[in-house]
């Protein structure tokens, strides 16, 4: 079984990274963005039996810093 | 006064750490992340700068969880000491031990030069060498030492006299210009620059020395 965890930046949190990309998307002449924001997706390949409740574990004691970033945990 | 400095895959400022520690005369050990334990008799761990784990996941994120943290956890809330430069001042924000976090730098790029640094207290065992307004150059090298902490934190932070340096002039948009800060008991000290590497007159200025030595007065006479 695979869970997809999304981990962002808070709102808030000023994401430079981010700012670079929308930097050079305008010099290549797409005006059209106002923002963007740059994550990063955790791909699990869980064994069985492992629960959603162990993947929010996971998120709160390493993926994700909760100071900083918030995460979504996708699990079919 | 009795030093261990934490090892890392991927410390390269441990060997500088425990320099400066013996050289302000500290008996120094060196203490490696699979060990559970800290060496008997301990007064201050280091947590030296570099690249642990490769900074993969986050900065500190992997070296946070590693088996010597939860001992260096366990030392500092039972009140004892610890210094964590650089990169290991981005492990003490991952444990928890030190509020906050450490972001890309504003600018994105990866600084290495000296800067300029403003004593903010002289209220602490690691800073009592300086006094309040100095202003002193101690050389940063990293990509994350931008500062963050929600606007509570940092009130909390300036209430309660912890910010132990800012940065002149701020090269990497650190909230506040926070260059290093303190635990709510003073005895752990996180910050970005590398005052290991400003303390001898070989590493062309010698400004961190006083903090070296300082500690070793105080840790000695206790």
């Amino acid at each position: 079984m695979k869970a997809t965890v999304h981990v962002m930046l808070k709102t808030g949190v000023l994401d430079p990274q981010g700012e670079a990309v929308r930097h050079a998307l305008g010099a290549l002449g797409f005006d059209g963005v106002n923002g963007v924001r740059q994550g990063k997706v955790i791909e699990l390949d869980l064994a069985e039996g492992t629960s959603a409740a162990d993947v929010e574990a996971m998120c709160e004691r390493l993926l994700a810093n909760t100071v900083i970033e918030s995460y979504r945990v996708d699990m079919p | 006064m009795k030093a261990a400095v934490v090892v890392f895959p991927g410390s390269n400022c441990d060997r500088d750490l425990a320099v400066a520690f013996k050289a302000a005369g500290a008996e120094v050990e060196m203490v490696w992340h699979k060990d559970t334990d800290l060496p008997a008799g301990i007064d201050i761990v280091g947590v030296p700068g570099g690249f642990s784990f490769g900074d993969y996941l986050r900065c500190g994120a992997i070296a946070a969880n590693s088996p010597i943290c939860r001992a260096v956890k366990t030392h500092a809330d039972r009140g004892g000491y610890v210094l964590g430069v650089c990169n290991g001042f981005q492990v003490l924000t991952e444990t928890g031990v030190l509020p906050g976090a450490l972001l890309r730098n504003a600018g994105l790029k990866y600084i290495c030069k000296t800067v300029r640094l403003r004593v903010e207290t002289e209220m602490s065992d690691y800073l009592s060498g300086y006094g309040k307004g100095d202003e002193i150059d101690i050389p940063i090298a990293h990509h994350d030492g931008n500062y963050f902490a929600d606007e509570e934190t940092l009130m909390r932070l300036r209430g309660g006299d912890r910010i132990a340096f800012t940065y002149v002039d701020n090269p990497n948009g650190s909230c506040h210009d926070i260059a290093g800060i303190l635990s709510e008991n003073r005895r752990v000290l996180g910050m970005m620059p590398h005052p290991e590497r400003a303390a001898d007159l070989g590493h062309g200025g010698t400004d961190g020395q006083a903090l070296f030595r300082a500690l070793a007065g105080q840790l000695t006479a206790a």
